[in-house]
């Protein structure tokens, strides 16, 4: 069963390489660092207590926040999604993106106290 | 006008040539030319060749802004038939805090702490508001005067839902048009703006939090529709603006948080999961939810109450769907089932141990079922007149799309809502406009389209505009396709104009009650300030009473500045408000002990309530009694829910049932309770009455609301005394005196047994005058100074 599920993973990796393109690898990689961020910023919390907890929950959130438009971006300009996406074109969905990023990190600052 | 002959250039001809065209052929059939009618009739032709863009958008512009306007009018039956005046309770508490808001700024009003409210605990008014109504009507008010139209905060404040309720009717109207099409969404506009359910809590002068609630509601929703159909993160953060707009303004907001993840769930049970779905519920959850936190009232509810779970469970769950359809797109079966049992086994894992975490720091539901119940809003509604007299016919709809989906979820948990309790009604009202403006528009749809695709040919045919027929094949082989068709059809409907008019008559004659019975009920019902009492003589004259008013400025002008003000908590706000004195409890009722402390107050004995009265430095008691004119909603009818509220808390001392007759009757006349009879509030409410006759028929002191005569006629207050009683004996203001210096013994004289008179027993020989033991002087002798 572990072999498997290890065989299955070594596999799934192989081909993630070679049938990404370099842009969603740059965008993976920055999501990878994200989520490092968020997991750094929660594991922080449990050592240290949540005291001032505005303040974690605003750093978490904006962690949170930036993975998943960063995954809606990925998404938007993967071109396999292209059908669905008619109208978004890709600098569209990154204009997006900076626009959602500037309403996030505002509401975050303000939350951070 | 030149008309061009190439088919291409659809754009080319102008519109004014079509629309002329198809009104004309409207116009020719003899129907009524309703914008449904005409959006459906436009929609029946193939193509949108004939389509009269122009005139379609100018007669949409015109039924929203005639749909303002009568939303607007219809709302100011009560400033013409009284004055622009802030109305009921509540809003004067919203119209003070504006005040403190215009007057001092944003940040103040931000942390504002009212000592004048609560006294002597204080109200932390920043914390436990909704603001985004003080904001919105705060900003008006700076606008226009910074544009030197100096309108006074008042009248911002009176107005302000009257012109949200336009604004409310065009967001609907753009929310309908996302799920339906144009015709519906303009019924729906024109429903929304004058259906009573609304109305009733967004006349003018009820400065409440739903009169700009309502359509931040409908204008979330329309950018949530609208950032699903589009998958666009621009239209979602457009939303999550919009949602924290809503946030600020209502409490309600709970019912978008937990309806848009339902929707979402929904959707994934029925197997129409997209990316656009993914990017538009997890965009909006992560910043819906940092912005909704940035409510000082919210605070961190969002991620700790049960009321904001959903939420996060359906984001959890997209979250873990995603994931799982990005694998199967791009594993084998084998290799995904693999993978999924770990996923599934390590899920369940996760839940198992949240689930007992959460057990361990969970909340319990308690709510206060005395206080809850107390007031009338809460209970479950009993009648559903408000309801437009709609919904005939729902249309069936088996084929959903993802978003038309969203209304019929929309409306179950609507009317359960309103089913609980009476003032969720209002959340209910906007659905049922929007589902009767989609039926409605699909009976005309189909009975008047079908109209308009027969007989267009030959209305053309007989037209005199020989440019048109010879403008373009596409037009002419449009003509030639449907007249062959019609031809097919003809025989098959000979019945079908009869039955058809008749449906469209009865259509038009239920739209037409519709807005005569709106306007009605919004007439009587709903446009009373409450404030002030009017009374209608047999010869239809009309008869105010202002008491209240009266008192609250009497309060303002006789009394001092830091004067502290103990009345039933009703009344707290408007007392804040009016006569800008402190209270002691007020409407929000955050604190319930305090209310029973009031309650004992009225309930106890005149010296027990002296104690308590006392010792929270009160120094005037304000009552309502209605016995002179026959007034229902005075404090001694509400006075059970004092003596079950004081006993709550003190029910030692205050026992509901000596309050009532050994029959178990409450009454106020000579066989009432002998409690009653001496507690302080029947002694302020019918002190002197006894001396007041209103009429020959009835004897002096004749109570006409409970229709007894009173039983004490004779009150001595000892520790009060009355410092004011208005016109018709509404309001009655007592001060309470302060301690005597001497306190009068409270127990009976000492009874001395008087002395007996001494009389001398010195003989006529020695009668002059001696003094008993005195020290008497030995001659010749000295006395030893060493002695002395």
């Amino acid at each position: 069963m572990s072999s498997s599920v290890i065989s299955v993973i070594s596999r799934f990796l192989e081909e993630y390489n070679s049938s990404t393109s370099t842009k969603l690898k740059v965008v993976d990689a920055y999501l990878l660092y994200i989520l490092l961020t968020g997991a750094l910023q929660f594991l922080y919390c449990l050592l240290v207590g949540t005291f001032p907890f505005n303040s974690f929950l605003s750093g978490f959130i904006s962690c949170v926040g930036s993975f998943i438009l960063a995954v809606c971006l990925r998404i938007q300009i993967n071109p396999q999604n292209k059908a669905e996406f008619l109208s978004t074109s890709p600098e569209r969905a990154f204009a997006d993106f900076l626009f959602a990023h500037t309403v996030l990190h505002l509401v975050a600052i303000n939350f951070v106290g | 006008e030149p008309i061009s002959n190439n088919p291409q250039q659809k754009h080319s001809v102008s519109a004014q040539e079509k629309g002329l065209g198809a009104g004309g052929s409207v116009s020719g059939n003899g129907r009524p030319n309703t914008a449904a009618g005409c959006g459906g009739g436009g929609g029946g032709l193939s193509g949108g060749l004939t389509q009269p863009a122009g005139w379609q958008s100018l007669l949409s512009f015109t039924i929203l802004f005639l749909a303002w306007l009568a939303g607007f009018s219809s709302r100011l039956f009560a400033v013409i038939r009284f004055e622009s005046i802030i109305h009921e309770f509540d809003p004067w508490f919203n119209y003070r805090s504006t005040h403190h808001l215009s007057t001092n700024g944003f940040y103040e009003f931000l942390n504002w702490f009212d000592e004048r409210a609560w006294y002597p605990l204080g109200r932390i008014v920043g914390g436990t508001v909704y603001p985004g109504l003080m904001v919105t009507a705060g900003l008006i008010h700076y606008l226009l005067n910074l544009l030197n139209v100096t309108v006074h905060i008042r009248d911002v404040c009176v107005f302000l839902a009257p012109i949200f309720s336009g604004l409310t009717a065009i967001s609907t109207f753009l929310l309908t048009r996302e799920l339906w099409n144009q015709g519906a969404g303009l019924l729906a506009a024109c429903f929304i703006a004058i259906v009573p359910g609304y109305i009733s809590r967004s006349v003018a002068g009820s400065f409440d939090n739903e009169g700009i609630a309502i359509f931040a509601l409908q204008f979330t929703y329309y950018l949530w529709v609208k950032s699903v159909k589009t998958g666009s993160v621009f239209w979602t953060i457009g939303c999550c603006l919009s949602y924290f707009y809503m946030v600020s303004a209502w409490g309600g907001y709970v019912f978008i948080i937990n309806l848009i993840p339902l929707h979402v769930f929904v959707l994934l049970l029925m197997q129409r999961y997209s990316r656009r779905l993914y990017i538009a519920y997890s965009t909006f959850y992560i910043v819906g939810l940092v912005l909704s936190m940035q409510i000082p009232f919210v605070g961190f509810q969002p991620i700790r109450t049960s009321e904001h779970m959903a939420a996060a469970g359906v984001f959890a769950l997209l979250q873990a769907y995603a994931f799982l359809q990005y694998l199967k797109d791009r594993l084998t079966k084998q290799e995904f089932q693999t993978l999924f049992f770990l996923g599934v086994s390590l899920a369940a894992g996760v839940v198992f141990l949240t689930v007992i975490y959460l057990t361990y720091t969970g909340e319990t539901a308690a709510t206060m079922a005395t206080q809850h119940h107390s007031l009338a809003q809460h209970m479950p509604s009993l009648y559903f007149s408000p309801l437009p007299l709609i919904n005939p016919i729902k249309p069936v709809i088996l084929n959903l799309d993802t978003e038309r989906l969203f209304d019929p979820v929309l409306s179950a948990f609507a009317v359960y809502f309103a089913g609980v309790m009476v003032r969720l009604m209002l959340t209910l009202t906007p659905v049922v406009c929007m589902l009767s403006a989609i039926a409605f528009s699909s009976v005309f749809e189909h009975y008047l389209g079908d109209d308009m695709k027969r007989e267009n040919p030959p209305a053309e045919d007989s037209s005199d505009e020989d440019d048109k027929r010879n403008s373009g094949n596409l037009y002419d082989k449009a003509g030639k396709v449907r007249k062959h068709v019609s031809e097919q059809d003809r025989p098959e409907e000979g019945l079908g104009p009869n039955i058809k008019s008749i449906v469209t008559m009865l259509m038009l004659m239920l739209l037409m009650m519709f807005a005569v019975h709106c306007t009605w009920v919004t007439s009587n019902a709903y446009s009373s300030p409450s404030v002030v009492l009017a009374s209608y003589n047999h010869d239809g004259s009309r008869n105010i009473l202002d008491d209240f008013r009266e008192a609250y400025y009497w309060l303002r002008q006789n009394t001092d500045e830091h004067a502290r003000v103990m009345s039933w908590w009703d009344y707290g706000y408007q007392i804040a408000g009016m006569a800008n004195r402190t209270t002691l409890v007020d409407n929000n009722t955050w604190n319930n002990s305090h209310i029973a402390l009031v309650g004992k107050a009225m309930s106890s004995n005149e010296s027990a309530a002296y104690e308590i009265m006392k010792s929270l430095d009160v120094d005037y008691v304000l009552i309502i009694f209605g016995g002179v004119i026959g007034y229902s909603g005075d404090d001694i009818n509400k006075f059970l829910w004092m003596v079950r509220i004081a006993e709550g808390e003190h029910p030692k001392d205050i026992r509901e049932s000596d309050y009532f007759t050994p029959q178990g009757e409450f009454r106020v006349d000579k066989a009432g309770s002998p409690t009653l009879l001496n507690c302080l509030m029947y002694k302020m409410s019918y002190y002197r009455f006894g001396e007041m006759q209103l009429d020959f028929r009835t004897p002096p002191g004749f109570d006409r609301t409970r229709n007894a005569e009173i039983g004490n006629k004779d009150i001595r207050l000892k520790h009060l005394e009355e410092a004011f009683t208005s016109e018709h004996w509404l309001v009655r203001i007592y001060r309470v005196k302060k301690q005597e210096n001497r306190q009068a013994l409270d127990h009976k004289l000492r009874n001395v047994a008087a002395k007996q008179k001494y009389t001398s027993k010195k003989t006529a020989k020695r009668k002059r005058g001696y003094v008993k033991n005195k020290l008497v002087l030995k001659k010749g002798k000295k006395l030893n100074k060493k002695s002395v």
